[in-house]
């Protein structure tokens, strides 16, 4: 051992062994320790500040050389008690923590809890057409830029910078989108129980054609530079292998069991918000490995575009209808509208509730101080996000606060995956694997 | 102002006086214009700070571009997102191992006050934590609030004394901040 | 499940200025639902009472609501209903777990609920498990799926259900040396007052509000 007791790589006796401490300093003393244990095996921690573990994730690898003989996960870096924060909210409200959880795919986690609110309420086949085909639209959007981040970090993480530019300038797109329609680029809650917030500005339609076929062209170019590229295939196949087997026990859903080649994608099996009424494929790959999910999310933008274009077509003959339920009693309110001082109640709407409609300023009033109450009962409801099976179990006690909400999070349950899909390969490949796997760090540690 | 010493030597054996108000200025002007930011994106307002150092709200034109891992080549921490319990000591480490001059930009209402989260496991404000230069609100804040912040900070560091000058701001603001009302006493102006 | 409230408004320590303090709102009790349940709920519960013969001693409660199926099933049970259920009748897959504090059911506080789905026969049902605070055990479920491990930390970490059985039961989103167990109705939710302009903004937990 050293003689001198160097403060930046200092080592101490555990009952696990000798640990070294590293915070920059001298590396000669802190090898020559190393190369004096008996031991092959390190212990090394990644995180939870490290720019390739896409988020606040904590990985402690094992390693023999430049193998891993183990990783843990060490998660709850981001946990934010959204859940219980929400038993203190009223139902509506509760859109607007939701919305934080998996802040990349924000209108899945508020569709899935505004289903799970209408199910408990039992007003599912009240919800008019419009608000449905403006869900989807907008939730297929949200696949695409969710997928954008995925690939874009997936591929900075890999090394690729330029993928990074490509998919955050169609992101930018995308998030227009969003701005026209809610006013907002991420977090929106836009969509709440019993509709969405509020109806489409003129002019969607065109933009969203417009947007579609902008980003239909420059899709292209992250195609074109990646898939089939050596470098790229060398990275990435063969890693990160997880079989069917192995993906149902664990619970995986999403990119990584469709690349086992199962087609389980809960818009097919089991519909929700019309998706029945909509033509698109589930892609598969048949290669359990991080190529196939890559191929997989790559082809799924072309299908998210098939769907927003079905969606605009549909929207076209649905010009002035409701998108909220007609039941007032449950329906939002507010109409907003740009005004000079920004977006705000809509004069037409204060003019109704002062001047025209008793029962309208009461519904008002009523709404938005207590909101409306939920009949008691358990349900689960279920989205297909960009991740996996978004899961939402809500209870309700009869009241207007949530009782309970647990959000079941597609990152959470792959996340586990970690493990299984990258002991014995080498370090490098386990970024690959986590990539590839997608976790949003809101959504594990909600 | 935050309490880092700056030990460079020279500006502490130069008298206050015009020399040193041109080495105060040449400083200012280099370190404003290459402050390079260290990746502490934690939620949602990394992705919009992502964004902001992408194609459209480009980050290069300032000299940002490089978010750099590594604590101890960064200058600027950009705290972007909800700092919980479990997150707090390593924000500080991380702090910490950055080398003087350092800047804090606390990102999203989150960072700046616990936003939203009132609750258990947020750290409500991470000032809780770090000395805070910028506080930027917004949930999240566009990706030109985020410019705008950088601007006003690079405002700052701009005007930033050095040496014997420091030290007396420094003293200043201390003084000030013992002296000054709190808020529970700030009555009357609820208008 | 709950227990009557008093009162419409949420905070107690405030005096009640609404006049609603006199309205009681009725406690609520969900009783078994009767055959036939509807849908492809009969087909499961046959098929239970088949491969499972003592089906009748391991099952509580057989609730059907909202077009949902739960079964409740007895904690010592648990493993032996789990092994039916994904072998025999082919529930290939479970959500993970969720936790539900119920305070005011005595001797049945802390519930585990198990969403289960079915890929082969595109089916979805609930199993729900109620244990005293008292002694907070169920078996695991890490050995029938793989993927509850994480959850069932989670549950763990989050309102003291312990899970015997666990290859490693430790808190998974609290720090490790946390005190207590965060969403139980008994945790604070640790709000500070927001003091702003001379006057003080109470955390969510203390305002008024409606029940």
């Amino acid at each position: 051992m050293s003689t001198y007791a160097d403060p930046y790589a200092s080592s101490r006796e555990t009952t696990e062994g000798t640990v070294f401490s590293v915070t920059g300093g001298d590396w000669d003393s802190l090898v020559t320790e190393i190369g004096q244990a008996k031991e092959e095996r390190v212990v090394v921690n990644m995180g939870p500040q490290h720019p390739s573990t896409h988020g606040v994730l904590r990985l402690v690898l094992e390693l023999e050389g430049e193998t891993v003989t183990e990783v843990r996960c060490g998660i709850g870096y981001l946990h934010t008690g959204i859940e219980k924060n929400i038993e203190f909210r009223n139902w509506t409200q509760g859109t607007t923590f939701v919305t934080r959880m998996d802040y990349l795919a924000p209108l899945f986690n508020e569709a899935v809890y505004c289903l799970g609110v209408e199910k408990l309420l039992g007003i599912t086949q009240d919800v008019p057409e419009k608000a449905d085909v403006i869900r989807v639209m907008m939730m297929e959007f949200n696949r695409i830029s969710s997928h954008m981040v995925a690939l874009g970090t997936g591929a900075l993480e890999l090394g690729a910078l330029s993928p990074m530019i490509f998919c955050f300038r169609e992101r930018e797109k995308v998030l227009d989108v969003f701005e026209f329609i809610s006013g907002l680029r991420m977090n929106m809650a836009y969509i709440r129980p019993g509709g969405v917030a509020q109806d489409l500005p003129v002019g969607t339609i065109d933009k969203v054609l417009a947007t579609v076929k902008d980003l239909r062209h420059s899709f292209k170019d992250n195609e074109k530079l990646l898939v089939g590229n050596t470098i790229w295939m060398k990275r990435t196949e063969g890693i990160g292998y997880l079989d069917l087997a192995g993906a149902t026990t664990l619970g995986v859903t999403g990119p990584v069991i469709r690349a086992t080649g199962l087609p389980l994608d809960l818009r097919k099996i089991q519909p929700y918000s019309g998706y029945e009424n909509y033509n698109f494929d589930v892609i598969t790959a048949d290669t359990c490995d991080v190529y196939g999910r890559f191929l997989i999310r790559i082809n799924e933008l072309e299908q998210s575009l098939r769907i927003i274009e079905q969606c605009a077509q549909k929207l076209k003959v649905l010009e002035g209808a409701p998108v909220m339920v007609a039941d007032k009693k449950i329906a939002w309110p507010a109409q907003l509208a740009m005004g000079s001082d920004g977006m705000g109640n809509s004069l037409n709407h204060i003019r109704e509730i002062m001047g025209t409609s008793m029962e309208s300023l009461i519904h008002h009033f009523k709404l938005v101080t207590e909101g409306f109450r939920v009949p008691a009962g358990q349900v689960y409801s279920a989205v297909e996000s960009p991740r996996g099976e978004l899961g939402a179990h809500l209870v309700s006690d009869g009241g207007t606060r949530p009782y309970r909400v647990h959000f079941r999070e597609p990152s959470f349950n792959n996340l586990q995956s970690t493990s299984a899909m990258c002991e014995g390969s080498m370090i490098a490949d386990i970024i690959g694997a986590v990539a590839s796997i997608d976790p949003v760090m809101g959504g594990v540690d909600r | 102002m935050a309490p880092w010493r700056s030990r460079m030597g020279l500006e502490e054996k130069l008298p206050s006086g015009i020399v040193l108000t041109s080495v105060e200025k040449l400083a200012g002007y280099m370190r404003k214009n290459s402050l390079w930011p260290a990746t502490f994106g934690l939620a949602c307002c990394a992705i919009e700070m992502m964004a902001a150092g992408a194609g459209r709200y480009d980050l290069a034109r300032f000299g940002m571009e490089v978010f750099r891992a590594s604590p101890r080549q960064a200058d600027l921490m950009i705290v972007a997102g909800r700092v919980s319990n479990k997150m707090a000591p390593v924000l500080r480490q991380i702090y910490d191992q950055m080398a003087a001059p350092k800047w804090v930009i606390a990102m999203g209402a989150c960072a700046s006050s616990g936003g939203m989260f009132n609750n258990y496991a947020i750290v409500q404000g991470v000032d809780h934590v770090v000395p805070v230069d910028i506080y930027l609100p917004g949930c999240p804040p566009r990706p030109e609030m985020l410019m705008d912040a950088i601007l006003k900070l690079h405002d700052q560091i701009y005007a930033e004394k050095l040496g014997p000058n420091r030290e007396k701001v420094i003293k200043e603001v201390e003084l000030a901040a013992m002296n000054a009302l709190p808020i529970h006493q700030l009555k009357g102006l609820l208008a | 499940m709950t227990q009557d409230q008093q009162g419409a408004f949420g905070a107690s320590s405030t005096g009640d200025t609404s006049g609603y303090g006199g309205l009681t709102q009725a406690a609520l009790n969900i009783g078994s639902s009767q055959r036939p349940f509807g849908g492809y709920f009969d087909q499961v519960a046959d098929d239970l009472e088949r491969a499972y013969p003592d089906f009748a001693d391991a099952i509580e409660r057989v609730v059907v609501d909202r077009g949902e199926l739960t079964l409740h099933i007895k904690a010592a049970r648990l493993v032996d209903v789990a092994l039916i259920l994904r072998d025999k009748l082919k529930f290939e897959m479970s959500m993970g777990v969720s936790g539900v504090h119920y305070p005011d059911d005595k001797d049945r506080e802390l519930h585990a609920v198990y969403h289960l789905l079915s890929i082969t026969n595109n089916q979805r049902i609930r199993l729900e498990v109620s244990v005293p605070d008292t002694n907070p055990h169920i078996p695991s479920l890490v050995e029938v799926w793989a993927g509850s491990n994480w959850n069932e930390r989670e549950t763990f970490d989050m309102f003291g259900i312990i899970f015997d059985g666990h290859p490693g039961l430790t808190r998974i989103l609290m720090p490790d040396d946390w005190q207590g167990h965060p969403q139980r109705k008994d945790y604070a939710l640790g709000g500070i007052g927001v003091e702003y302009k001379g006057a003080v903004i109470p955390p969510p937990s203390d305002r008024r509000s409606y029940k």
